[in-house]
């Protein structure tokens, strides 16, 4: 049997309407409301912090984990997040081997719908899923990650991450590197880093760039060195290894020499930068244990407690509407 | 066949032959065109004759389009040839060339005859078949061409499959031209356009869409024009969309290069921001390219560089487009918008009227050997009469078309069809205003 510990009124009615029924791309968001998320995630990371940790601010709510795409991290940041705020949690990985991928999401969508859940986080390969999947059902969707487009909660929990670090993000210059063009990680934080007031950089080579990308308001490098010269934050991407076969980079060791993060490299940065990586982590390709493993630089273990918090931010204010309604 | 005869006066006559845009009567005997006025009155009409008061309404040819595909034989569900016709009756269309990448494809005489003698059966408008170039439209063996050509079929295309082999391609050229066949071939590199469902660029890089550079058009046609200029036959770039091409394109017209172009009506209208939240409607082989792209290839249009207008009419069922746009199928359909569309870029003040009718109708006759396409006395009767201000909204679920899938779907259009003529015959008449 689980006490719900007492909640300050914060977390029990938070404060603000959030103006979507979803939660499905940066573009949707605005200073005001990160802010209002922001803060009510840090309530939760003092309270993930305790013994015991339960809520029911979604007591009596489902929760339904659909990941197409197979995750531990995310998919296990969800769960908990959701469990601890008194949802009943169900995961789904369905496996798109027996029909085509689309009629999976689809079906899988209606069949879901007729459930009743009332969150549905979902993963998926392609670009557009969960905006499309998003019109076919009546709960609210969760974006956890579609295809190279966007990873929502990702951006969240990095922004708080960077906020109880340095008590701000505006201001911050914050360099991202490395596989910027399959990223939906660096999509989404451009967007909700830029919101929120930082200055940008997005490092990498040209293969691995999207077309225009100077124009997504950033500046970018395309040598490590010049654009992580400093730099507050060095926010290191996962660089997919099957990327070798493209002829978009050619090693995984000339990759390390030339993009991937070291000390030698890092003392170039601001002093005091703090380095980050979404995982999971490429060792000895994007980032050196060294660095990655530094407790005064590396902020890559708060990021995943941060998870954590921000999705519960992000389910209780979706579960406020929700109760509003 | 006994038709009755028909005079239409107080018309707004547009003579693509001789550019002639004014008012004028015309009359309709034994499926031609027995007398072409310039003057909207006619004198000393029999009695049998019908007399249609115009009103001012537009009257020119038919529209021909030399791209429209259908799921027959083998996809009856997307759109059967009667579907297709009936859709492009309802649009003006008087003449379509269907795609040979059915299943079978249109790579044998024999489905070149089976098309045929449906089309006979379903009496609306002319349903010409194009032949495939390569067997299967798999780019390596010819297909019979000479075969399919004595059989009916007007040109030949592997449609949206780029011949990649280059000496397949010369050989096609070559042999093709010597039996009088037209090739069609939509320049794209493969391996550029490996995966891609949109155009490179700002917007795509910002919706995470995998995507395809102008520059893979712009390789495949400068390789095509060189082996127009090896081989001396005549090439139809099929739909260039981007002002790099038109560039290619308009080097090779002056220097003299056999070489005629098509425009879809698709690239003439939308741009890539059309995409917006993943319509999948809007996806398209060619992906929709960016404003600027858009106006070079009006400005082509205007200037002749671009010969003809098609529609690319692609029916694709709903469940092959509520998908992820990566996994959606490309097209749209488009023989009912046709007109509408070309007639809403006369409207905005880009091109003249004239000009586009003769994009639509004139020009692609002569591409295929078509006597269609002209007011002239004697030339066959395929005649459109169409209130060119009549303002619309699109709404896809009212197509006639058995897939839904415009790309117009929601847009406002100025045009309607009053009447369609195919040899004399009254195929189509919209609904009293």
């Amino acid at each position: 049997m689980t006490i719900a510990v007492p909640a300050s009124d914060a977390l029990r009615k938070p404060a603000f309407p959030f103006p979507a029924r979803h939660f499905l791309s940066v573009a949707d968001l605005d200073p005001v409301t990160v802010g209002a998320l922001l803060d009510l995630a840090d309530e939760f990371v003092a309270l993930n912090r305790q013994k015991s940790k339960k809520l029911d601010l979604l007591k009596g709510r489902t929760l339904i984990n659909l990941f197409f795409e197979a995750s531990t991290r995310t998919q296990s940041s969800f769960e908990l997040a959701g469990k601890r705020l008194g949802a009943d949690v169900v995961n789904m990985s369905p496996r798109a081997s027996s029909i085509s991928k689309g009629e999976t999401l689809i079906d899988t969508a209606v069949t879901l719908n007729a459930m009743q859940p009332d969150i549905l986080v979902v993963r998926h390969g392609s670009s557009g899923a969960a905006s499309l999947l998003s019109q076919k059902v009546s709960c609210s969707v969760v974006n956890a990650g579609d295809g190279q487009h966007e990873h929502p909660s990702q951006a969240l929990l990095d922004a708080l991450s960077l906020r109880r670090a340095f008590g701000r993000v505006g201001g911050l210059t914050v360099a991202i590197c490395g596989d910027v063009l399959h990223s939906r990680v660096a999509r989404s934080n451009v967007g909700l880093l830029t919101l929120l007031g930082a200055n940008v950089r997005v490092v990498g080579p040209p293969t691995l760039m999207p077309a225009d990308v100077a124009r997504w308001g950033v500046e970018v490098h395309h040598d490590l060195k010049t654009g992580i010269a400093g730099a507050d934050v060095v926010m290191m991407l996962r660089l997919q290894l099957e990327r070798m076969q493209g002829a978009l980079v050619p090693s995984m060791r000339e990759y390390f020499r030339l993009w991937g993060l070291d000390r030698e490299k890092l003392a170039l940065a601001a002093p005091g930068v703090r380095v980050m990586h979404p995982g999971p982590m490429n060792r000895g390709v994007e980032i050196d244990s060294d660095v990655a493993d530094d407790a005064g630089v590396s902020l890559i273990q708060d990021q995943v407690e941060m998870g954590v918090a921000a999705r519960m931010a992000i389910l209780a204010t979706l579960a406020a509407r929700l109760d509003n309604q | 066949m006994t038709v009755q005869p028909i005079a239409f006066i107080n018309a707004r006559l547009v003579d693509p032959e001789t550019g002639y845009d004014g008012p004028g009567a015309l009359i309709v005997t034994e499926g031609v065109i027995a007398e072409a006025s310039r003057e909207p009155r006619l004198t000393a009409l029999s009695d049998d004759v019908k007399i249609i008061d115009a009103a001012g309404a537009l009257l020119c040819p038919g529209l021909i389009d030399l791209r429209v595909k259908t799921g027959e034989p083998g996809s009856e569900p997307k759109e059967t040839l009667k579907s297709a016709a009936r859709a492009a009756a309802a649009g003006g269309v008087t003449s379509i060339v269907v795609q040979p990448d059915t299943d079978p494809v249109i790579d044998d005489p024999a489905v070149v005859d089976f098309i045929l003698r449906r089309a006979r059966d379903i009496e609306l408008v002319h349903v010409y078949p194009a032949g495939a170039a390569t067997k299967g439209c798999r780019g390596e063996g010819m297909a019979e061409i000479g075969l399919m050509h004595e059989a009916g079929c007007v040109y030949v295309t592997d449609v949206d499959r780029p011949i990649v082999d280059s000496r397949v391609m010369r050989r096609l050229l070559a042999y093709a031209n010597a039996l009088g066949v037209l090739v069609a071939h939509r320049p794209a590199d493969p391996w550029l356009t490996r995966g891609a469902s949109a155009t490179e660029g700002e917007f795509a890089g910002r919706l995470g869409l995998a995507s395809e550079p102008v520059a893979a058009e712009t390789i495949m046609l400068e390789r095509d024009l060189a082996l127009v200029e090896l081989t001396g036959a005549r090439l139809l770039v099929d739909q260039i969309s981007a002002a790099a091409p038109l560039e290619s394109l308009s080097r090779a017209k002056a220097r003299g290069l056999p070489v005629l172009a098509t425009a879809s009506i698709n690239h003439l209208t939308f741009n890539e921001l059309d995409i917006g939240d993943y319509r999948t409607f809007c996806k398209l082989v060619p992906p929709l390219r960016c404003e600027d792209d858009r106006l070079a290839l009006i400005e082509a249009v205007a200037s002749g560089l671009v010969d003809i207008i098609v529609s690319a009419h692609a029916p694709a069922p709903a469940e092959d487009k509520r998908l992820p746009f990566d996994e959606a199928t490309p097209g749209a359909i488009g023989l009912e918008t046709l007109l509408p569309a070309l007639l809403t870029l006369h409207h905005e003040g880009r091109v003249p009227l004239a000009r586009l009718i003769h994009a639509a109708t004139l020009a692609p006759a002569k591409a295929i050997g078509l006597a269609a396409g002209r007011l002239a006395v004697g030339a066959p009767a395929d005649l459109l009469l169409a209130d060119i201000n009549a303002p619309r909204l699109i709404d896809a679920e009212t197509l006639i078309s058995k897939s839904k899938n415009s790309a117009f779907d929601g847009r406002r259009l100025q045009g309607r069809v009053l009447m369609t003529l195919v040899d004399g015959r009254v195929v189509y008449e919209g609904p009293a205003q």
